[in-house]
This record gives structure tokens, C-alpha cells and sequence, in this order.
């Protein structure tokens, strides 16, 4: 009945301290994710295809890193990487779909 | 924020281009009286009763109630004071003593219809506000900002005098020429930004339309009437403001003012516009 008991409380505590490691992201997580993002929107900028959201969230992540909520910084890095992928995506269909809305 | 985000996520996936009108079709070469011709006739056999010269007047040419207010406003119209200014600075010599007339043909009155015109030296579209700037540093004084309301009092003075005037608008025997036309139908109709319209998902597709209050204007004719005074602004606008805005309403990042790609969408647009009045400088709500 102890070794259960034993067994229970291992299983989560495990659980706990894995979930916290998950979470808490470090500065260097942010660098990493930061640079990832402003990697694809300068590729956005190549395409001159950027959007107004992917800089407020980047704005959004310099500004939470500085605050040190790194967490928060890194979610707002990888929503900018996302919505900058999303935009030169759209470019590059764009590349020749326009042609398909031209008045014939 | 995370909400705006999502919401244009999901737009930019579902909307797409299926907004397109039946009478879209893909182009397979780049010929500008063949467009010149079919974006005449789409407008015209949409609206049928709009009149041919009534498209400059924009969203008025399309809602009777708007119409009306625009008629009352315009007995005092808001750009008057930077018509007034623009008169008085165009007519005010530089430090050399030159004037802004001693740049452009019949002294800069009455020209403004042949804006933008391509030159075959630079190999550029040169639009009426970068001649501007050009004859500014062709004599020794500081080009104006694009955007702010010197240019804008300038170019309202200039499409004043040449209010009636017809478009007339040349592409010469130039691939470059061609290029740059090419290039501005592009941008034209590209869908951009989170939102993922084009110029023309508003202008093309649905002129006459509402988003929100605002009544959207037809491409045909949209250029005659610039630059404006808005209300929205709260004051006179250049084309280059026009295109930074509409860029910045559908979450793209916009170009510099009179970018090469903005001043080739002029291009375009004034091209399509050929045979019709200036009707600048105008007023919108």
C-alpha cells in the first residue's frame, strides 16, 4: 500500500516537474525562435509581401523578452514565424494567381 | 490582438480568390488596349447607369444618398484652403528665381492628365509628384515628403488647372515601357496582406459595395480625382498616401511613397482611365 502510495506520488510529481520544464523557456529559447521569425519575414521582404501583424508580434515578443516573461516572448516569436510564413505562402501563389482575376 | 490574428489566419485560408466575378479570366499575354478595352466594358456594362465621365466621382457615382451630401459639402469644399495654398506655392519662385512652371510643359497648367508618363531616358514612371520633386532638386531646394500636405496642396493646385482634361496616358514603343505597365496590373491585382485582398477585390469586384460605412469607389476613374481631401484623414491626401492606406487596411506592410511598384500601379490605373475628365482635386468621406 505504501510502494503505491510511493509510486502515485512519483508518477506525479514527474508529471508536475515535466510539464513546468515544458514551460519555462529560457532567453536562449527566445533568441532562437526570435531569429527564426525575422528569418522569414525578411523572406517575406524579398517578396515584398510582409503584413502589419507578423511586426506587432514580433514587437510584441522583443517586448515581453525584455520583461523577461520568456514564455510569452517565445509564443509571440513563433506566432510571428507563423504569420510570416503564411505571407510569403501567399506570394508565392500570388505569383501567378493574379493573372486569374484580370477583367477579359 | 491574438483574436485580430486568428480572424485573418482563417480568412487568408477560407476567402481566397473565390470573389472572383464569372467575367475573370486568366491573361496569357500583356496587352494594354485589349485590358484598356474589356475594363472599359466591364464597368460600364456593370454600372449601366452610371454615365461614362461620372465614374471620377467615385463612391458618388455609385450611392445616390452619398451623392447628395457630396453635393452640399462641395458648395464649400474641404480642399479649398490647400488649393489656395497650393496656388500660391506653385506660383512662388525658388531662391534661383525659377518657378515650378519652368518645369513642365505649358508652364505646368493644365498638364496633369498626362501624369504619369514613362521615360524613356531613366527607364521609370515619373508621376506629377515626382516631377515635383525632380524640378525642386533640379533647383537647389529639398524634395517635399510624398505623403504630407505640401505635396498634396501642389498637385491639387496643378489638377485644379486641368480640371475637364482628358486622360491621356502613353505607353511608348519601350519593353520597359511595357514592363512597367505589366508590373502595376500585377500589383493591381495581387492579393496581399493578412486580410488577403487585392487593389481590386475592393475596386474591381466590388465597387459600389460597403465595408462599414465607407461606399468603395470603381478602379475606372479612381485616379481623376487625386489628390483628395478625406474626411477619414481629417486632411489632403497624395496618391501615395492612398496606396499606403489601402495596403495598411488589409494588414500588409506598405511600400514607400511613390515606390517604383505604386508609381507603376499609377501607371495602370491612369492608363485605364484614358478619355476621362480630371475631376482632382476631390473630396471623400
Amino acid at each position: 500500500m505504501r510502494t503505491r502510495g510511493m509510486i502515485r506520488l512519483a508518477v506525479i510529481l514527474s508529471i508536475g516537474g515535466s510539464a513546468s520544464a515544458a514551460l519555462a523557456a529560457s532567453a536562449d529559447d527566445f533568441k532562437a525562435a526570435f531569429a527564426k521569425a525575422e528569418a522569414a519575414n525578411e523572406q517575406a521582404g524579398t517578396l515584398k509581401n510582409q503584413w502589419t501583424t507578423t511586426a506587432q508580434e514580433l514587437k510584441a515578443a522583443q517586448a515581453a523578452a525584455a520583461a523577461g516573461k520568456y514564455d510569452e516572448a517565445v509564443k509571440d516569436a513563433q506566432q510571428a514565424e507563423a504569420l510570416a510564413n503564411a505571407s510569403i505562402a501567399q506570394a508565392k501563389e500570388q505569383a501567378t494567381a493574379w493573372k486569374q482575376a484580370v477583367v477579359h | 490582438m491574438r483574436r485580430a490574428v486568428l480572424l485573418g489566419l482563417a480568412m487568408f485560408t477560407l476567402a481566397a480568390p473565390q470573389i472572383l466575378t464569372a467575367t475573370c479570366h486568366a491573361a496569357d499575354s500583356i496587352n494594354p488596349q485589349a485590358d484598356f478595352k474589356a475594363f472599359r466594358k466591364y464597368f460600364t456594362e456593370r454600372f449601366t447607369n452610371v454615365p461614362l465621365n461620372d465614374f471620377v466621382n467615385g463612391p458618388y457615382s455609385m450611392d445616390a444618398g452619398l451623392r447628395k451630401q457630396w453635393l452640399e459639402i462641395d458648395a464649400f469644399p474641404p480642399y479649398q484652403f490647400a488649393l489656395d495654398k497650393g496656388k500660391e506655392m506653385f506660383n512662388t519662385p525658388f531662391k534661383n528665381g525659377k518657378t515650378y512652371g519652368d518645369c513642365f510643359p505649358n508652364k505646368g497648367i493644365g498638364v496633369r492628365q498626362d501624369y504619369p508618363y514613362f521615360d524613356t531616358k531613366s527607364g521609370e514612371v515619373i508621376t506629377l509628384d515626382v516631377a515635383l520633386n525632380q524640378c525642386r532638386e533640379a533647383n537647389g531646394e529639398k524634395p517635399f515628403d510624398y505623403s504630407k500636405d505640401d505635396m498634396a496642396a501642389l498637385t491639387a493646385y496643378m489638377a485644379y488647372t486641368s480640371r475637364g482634361k482628358r486622360f491621356d496616358i502613353k505607353i511608348p514603343d519601350d519593353p520597359r515601357a511595357l514592363a512597367a505597365y505589366e508590373k502595376g496590373e500585377e500589383y493591381f491585382y495581387t492579393r496581399r496582406g493578412q486580410l488577403n485582398f487585392s487593389c481590386a477585390s475592393c475596386h474591381v469586384q466590388n465597387p459600389g459595395g460597403h465595408l462599414r460605412t465607407e461606399v468603395l469607389a470603381p478602379a475606372l476613374g479612381i485616379v481623376a480625382a487625386m489628390p483628395i481631401y478625406r474626411s477619414e484623414w481629417g486632411g489632403m491626401g497624395t496618391i501615395s498616401r492612398r496606396f499606403t492606406s489601402c495596403n495598411s487596411q488589409v494588414r500588409a506592410t506598405p511600400l514607400k511613397p511613390e515606390d517604383e511598384l505604386y508609381r507603376d500601379v499609377e501607371y495602370y490605373l491612369s492608363y485605364m482611365s484614358n478619355g476621362l475628365p480630371i475631376s482632382g482635386p476631390g473630396a471623400r468621406p
